[in-house]
């Protein structure tokens, strides 16, 4: 049954691919639904994944990463390199040479002048823009030509792809926003609603935090495409709601990030209309743990700071007793399904730099007791929690809210009692636990539990800025408003020095291996126990062909290839 | 009563200033970040940067008078150039909204149009259904109509729309496949069949809303008839000779208005709030989900004003409730 | 007129049949005697009885942890039980005699979580609208009744009506969690929290309605005639004006516990309310949503008790309502 509908399938795309790309606008009107609405469509100005991703269908980058991860050319002629002299010896600059031709789409030309306007925008000092980090290094773009875009950095930059590469940087007409810079960024409404850009669609109604209605770009570069004459891009309501629009009624043709249980994906699935895809980028779903005491009865200040080091979870027998008890393959069958992977690494993909130190796809509940035990964790008082030297396991395990969470957190909850963890669960609003208001006790980087869980991942395929969250130094803490990005409180002179390596490594090879064994040292010495390799997990309906689900860019990156297959 | 009216009006100003400022007090205390919904990839230094963007690092008095400044200056010059073209407002900086970078009240007047279709129309239809079957109940007391009412009521109450609303999409649009399970806010309603679409788009939401709201009005209805239908002066009036219909639906309801008068008054500001939780399961994308999704993004400008105009309706339909009970009873005195 | 006071020791005049045939009783023996007679009123004591002790006795006799799950190979085996009843129709239903009432996606027993669910739903139902009910009487009558509070209490309402929910959670969580799990313990200070927080916030209808009628009352000569024999205001309005506003109150009453038991879902949904792994009826039917057209007893189970919580308060009240109106009494 399945088979045959496989093999149905496969026939009706080689039958219909070709003559469904004969041209442009002949396939009529494709929906998409994500249940977060965006926002706005200058992706500077929000960084919101809703709001990136659907102004990616109207605004590109130079370079874009394809759903293997690797670089291909966009509006550009080659990715340069090193080999290609596009990247200087010294590792200080890269030339972009742009393909001739482009023009956006209001009909003017797509020129170097446009590429710069884009850094000098985003790195306004009042604009506040989003994508900042992504011309870290950048001291000068230069545009020796129209059609040629010089890159320089402030110094050797082994991995020159951040600037105008990907979903999250793509490229803004100047002369739309010559008069946008700085602080009057925000009073541009026009402009951030309907942005002109080169991609396959132009915007002809936002209605924001609602609805888009797009229609095909008439200055597209392929002549050809995009097959759709119109979109309609809608937003709000929930996960399930999406994916039922998708496979259930058929409404609508793609639902982004369906983060549903898999009997619930496959029970929308059996209606019939429409199937998921799932894509597997770095995203890590992973319990922290917290190096530092988090007792409430520290003062305000020094709690879950340096000061005051956990009084339990810094012993590896702890922490990897912990690590053992877990079920991963359960927890992905429970919450994932298709879109998840047991993985023990921070970093579990590119392949090139997931490291296979560790195996972690065994429940060993004995095994974690017996290493309780010999590390003197004794339940001396019979109360089914272990102590040692007055000090009894007790841990507060928080989150945000979200269905699948909240059932990891009664599986592990249970899985610890059994080797004598006493555990307590703690959810929070996701808008309160990711908001870095440093008033609110229940952010993430405060951190005022023991442990805590969530998800996270880095752009592109260069783990460099990841692996960097890690080192001394950059705990939240009172004095930076608790900003700052290493969670778990994480030190270690040796993992630090490694990391100034990485830094000034050039070699792909040599990159990732010190990547890897980053990645083992943060993982051996507990500053996380890594639980699930999650992928992104999207519908597209049965009658929508093209769709190529890329988790290494926006989601929506090849939308000008999207056909209708007819009679399906 | 006109003295009364034009005292409370007056009064009214100051409250409303109060009002707002507890609101913006509150929304400040409130623990919550514009960034919470930006990536973690994105650093917390250019987190950091966005913030000072939007102005967060001024002092709270001088954001509070800005909104100020703004609503009760800026946004009305901006309706004055809007009705008159004039260019009072040009250069000045209106409330900006924090996610969408636009002027909040665009997005409020983008915003009215599916909210009034889908709450207003609820309503409507559920006072018109309640009405009726409030009085009817009543007059006729543990009759099995009333019974009926009774269960069919309180079982609408108890149950929350976040369940009704689905059970009506699985059933009517996967199941049968009769009506669309997402509102579709671009439709126009030009001719007889895209009424017909937009009533179709329309039915589901307001069935789920209109239960609720014939739920609680029939049952506040028929109380107060029961109230009344045992007074001296129904005995009165029935002795008199005048026809039942006179003696319940004038005599008995008009004494009896009073509670429903005030609930009606106090849900009228709401169809401006919408209905959150429905127009979130329809995909209404209203006030009510404009609303929920400014304060997920902490997008402060937009909250305020948003609740601002709805504690205006409020205190002005409380306003309409009170000289509302003067005319029912002209007992009532408010000087 | 007569004065519609049911604290009169004799029966009211306007009742032909009540030439008195048996010795005089106190109020209350009148009133219970009335309510006893009550069918709906009954009924709805007796469901009512019914649901609360089952859920107080209910778990100590069904002894299943509600927060365990299975291990193992059996987790496989026992999550998704359906209800044994689903076997009359399905026979290849999974069904298990030790889970009447099926499990969850956990495994975890549902006659278990429903049981302790109701505990903690109904405790906060009440306790939130006996709250809120108090709350919005109180300032509904003196407002009704004193006119120099009646502005600034009534501007308090508009206030209350305008603040929005969400963040006013967030600012009280905030304020208060810590202390109040600190002295009453995590659940107990989550409990006084939430209670706290719907009582506070549903009160305002309550106040209009009452003041409304209260505007109303206070000018009937009943109450005229009470003043002229010099009544304390604080009797009055408790032996006067009280009773007379009693149905709109009752009616607030019923919708107020179905409110708050679904409130306090919203609550612990999002993060604000009880830990997520403990059960209850809101938090049991908002979890199920999802998985409706499979499970639907999950959606189905939580959804009927709630119904029949509030319908069986409903027709205690209607009967309490009917018992204590001197001009029904007694027919």
């Amino acid at each position: 049954m399945k088979l045959r509908t496989l093999l149905m399938g496969a026939i009706a795309m080689t039958a219909l691919a070709p003559a469904a790309m004969a041209e442009r606008g002949s396939d009529g009107n494709v929906s998409i639904i994500y249940w977060q609405a965006p926002s706005i469509l200058n992706p500077f100005l929000s960084g919101g994944t809703k709001d990136v991703e659907s102004s990616s269908l109207i605004l590109e980058p130079l370079a874009r990463y394809n759903p293997q991860g690797e670089l291909i050319p966009w509006l550009v002629d080659e990715i340069p390199t090193v080999a290609n002299g596009g990247v200087s010896a010294d590792l200080t600059s890269i030339t972009w040479k742009i393909t001739p031709g482009i023009l956006w789409s209001d009909g003017t030309p797509f020129t170097s002048a446009d590429v710069k306007f884009t850094w000098e925008y985003c790195t306004h000092p009042e604009g506040g823009c989003a994508q900042l980090s992504k011309f870290d290094g950048v001291s000068a773009v230069e545009t020796p030509d129209d059609l040629t875009v010089v890159v320089k950095f402030d110094q050797p930059k082994p991995f020159p792809y951040g600037p105008f590469v990907g979903g999250e940087s793509p490229i803004i007409q100047a002369a739309q926003f010559a008069d946008c810079m700085g602080a009057r960024a925000p009073e541009c409404t026009e402009q951030n609603f309907n942005p002109i850009g080169t991609g396959a669609f132009k915007v002809v109604e936002f209605k924001p935090n609602d609805v888009i209605t797009l229609e095909a770009n008439p200055n597209y570069r392929d002549p050809a495409k995009p097959a759709f004459a119109t979109m309609t891009f809608k937003g709000g309501g929930d996960a399930t709601a999406a994916g039922r629009a998708v496979m259930e009624t058929g409404e609508f043709d793609y639902a982004w990030n369906l983060q549903l249980a898999p009997d619930v994906i496959a029970q929308m699935q059996a209606g019939g209309k429409g199937t998921p895809i799932a894509g597997f980028g770095p995203l890590v779903e992973r319990i922290h743990l917290n190096w530092t005491n988090p007792s409430p009865s520290l003062p305000e200040g020094e709690r879950s700071t340096e000061k005051h080091p956990h009084p339990f979870l810094r012993d590896p027998a702890v922490y990897k007793a912990m690590s053992m008890a877990i079920d991963r393959p359960l927890l992905v069958e429970i919450g994932y399904g298709q879109a998840g992977r047991v993985t023990c690494n921070l970093v579990p993909a590119p392949e090139a730099i997931n490291s296979d130190t560790f195996t972690c796809d065994q429940q060993d509940i004995e095994g974690a007791k017996a290493m309780l035990e010999a590390a003197g964790w004794v339940d001396s008082n019979g109360d089914g929690v272990r102590e040692k030297d007055g000090v009894e396991l007790k841990v507060l395990y928080q989150t945000s809210t979200n269905a699948v969470r909240q059932d990891f957190q009664a599986l592990i909850k249970q899985w610890w009692e059994e080797i004598g963890i006493q555990t307590e669960l703690r959810n929070v609003n996701a808008s309160v636990f990711f908001g870095g208001d440093p008033g609110s006790p229940d952010t993430f980087q405060k951190f005022y539990a023991d442990v805590q869980m969530y998800a996270n991942t880095f752009n592109g395929t260069d783990a460099q800025a990841y692996m960097g969250d890690q080192v001394c130094g950059t705990a939240p803490r009172p004095d930076t408003q608790w900003q700052g990005a290493n969670i778990s409180r994480f030190c270690m002179p040796e993992y630090d020095a490694l990391y100034e390596t990485l830094t000034k490594t050039a070699d792909a090879a040599e990159r990732a291996s010190i990547t890897r064994q980053l990645n083992d040292m943060y993982v051996e010495n507990g500053g996380v126990i890594p639980l699930v390799h999650r992928g992104r997990l999207s519908a597209h309906s049965n009658t929508l062909g093209g769709v190529v689900l890329n988790v290494w860019d926006t989601e929506l990156w090849n939308a000008a290839d999207w056909f209708r297959k007819e009679g399906s | 009563m006109l003295t009364f009216t034009i005292r409370r009006l007056v009064l009214a100003v100051p409250t409303l200033l109060f009002i707002s400022l507890v609101i913006f007090l509150l929304l400040e205390l409130a623990p919550g970040d514009p960034m919470a919904q930006v990536p973690l990839t994105v650093p917390p230094e250019v987190k950091e940067k966005m913030r000072e963007a939007l102005g967060l690092g001024q002092p709270w008095p001088i954001r509070y008078w800005k909104w100020l400044v703004q609503f009760f200056w800026i946004e009305p010059q901006v309706l004055i150039d809007w009705m008159f073209g004039t260019t009072f407002s040009a250069n000045d900086l209106r409330v900006i909204s924090w996610q969408t970078r636009s002027p909040v009240m665009d997005i409020v007047i983008q915003r009215m149009p599916q909210t009034l279709w889908v709450v207003g129309t609820a309503y409507l239809v559920g006072i018109l259904i309640a009405l009726p079957i409030g009085i009817y109940s009543a007059y006729r007391q543990y009759s099995w109509f009333d019974n009926a009412g009774t269960f069919v009521t309180m079982v609408g109450f108890s149950v929350p729309p976040f369940f009704s609303g689905v059970l009506v999409i699985v059933i009517f649009s996967v199941q049968l496949g009769w009506f669309p399970s997402i509102y579709d806010t671009t439709h126009r309603v030009t001719d007889w069949d895209s009424f017909v679409v937009q009533l179709q788009q329309m039915i589901m939401p307001v069935m789920v809303l209109a239960l609720q709201i014939t739920s609680q009005m029939s049952r506040f209805m028929r109380a107060s008839m029961l109230d009344n239908l045992n007074q001296d002066y129904v005995r009165t009036a029935r002795a008199k000779g005048l026809r039942e219909r006179t003696v319940v639906l004038v005599h008995v309801l008009r004494n009896s208005m009073i509670p429903v008068i005030t609930v009606i008054a106090i849900g009228i500001p709401s169809i401006f709030g919408g209905a959150i939780i429905t127009e979130q399961v329809f995909k209404v994308n209203g006030i009510g989900q404009l609303l929920i999704t400014a304060i997920e993004a902490n997008d402060l400008p937009m909250v305020q004003t948003l609740t601002f105009i709805f504690a205006v309706l409020i205190v002005l339909f409380n306003l309409i409730a009170d000289v509302l009970y003067g005319i029912l009873d002209p007992r009532i005195r408010y000087d | 007129m007569t004065e519609p006071v049911p604290a009169t020791p004799v029966p009211p005049k306007g009742v032909v049949e009540a030439i008195p045939t048996r010795p005089p009783r106190s109020q209350w023996a009148e009133v219970w005697q009335q309510l006893k007679s009550h069918k709906g009123a009954m009924t709805g004591a007796f469901l009512f009885v019914f649901i609360i002790l089952a859920v107080m006795v209910g778990p100590l006799i069904w002894r299943v942890d509600p927060q365990f799950l299975p291990q193992g190979r059996d987790f496989i085996n026992l999550r998704d039980t359906r209800p044994i009843y689903t076997a009359l129709w399905d026979s290849g239903a999974k069904v298990n005699w030790n889970h009447p009432l099926g499990t969850d996606n956990l495994g975890r027993d549902t006659l278990a979580r429903l049981l302790s669910g109701g505990r903690v739903s109904i405790a906060v139902g009440l306790t939130a609208m006996v709250l809120s009910i108090f709350l919005g009487t109180l300032i509904g009558v003196v407002a009704g009744y004193f006119k120099r509070l009646d502005g600034p209490l009534m501007r308090l309402t508009d206030l209350f009506f305008a603040l929005p929910l969400l963040p006013l959670i967030l600012v009280a969580a905030l304020l208060f969690r810590e202390s109040l799990s600190a002295s009453f313990g995590p659940e107990g200070g989550v409990f006084i929290l939430i209670v706290a927080l719907i009582g506070v916030t549903s009160w305002m209808q309550t106040a209009r309605i009452v003041r409304g009628d209260v505007l109303a009352l206070k000018e009937r000569e009943f109450i005229l005639a009470a003043r002229s024999v010099g009544t304390s205001p604080f009797k009055l309005m408790v032996r006067h004006l009280l009773p007379n506003v009693l149905s709109p109150i009752m009616v607030s009453a019923t919708l107020g516990i179905a409110t708050a038991i679904i409130t306090e879902s919203a609550l612990s949904f999002l993060g604000f309310g009880f830990p997520p792994d403990f059960p209850t009826w809101g938090r049991l039917l908002n979890d199920s949503v999802d998985r409706m057209v499979l499970y639907p007893e999950r959606v189905l189970w939580p959804g009927i008790l709630i119904s029949l919580t509030v319908l069986s308060v409903n027709y205690l009240g209607d009967g309490l309502r009917d018992a204590l109106d001197p001009r029904i009494r007694g027919r």
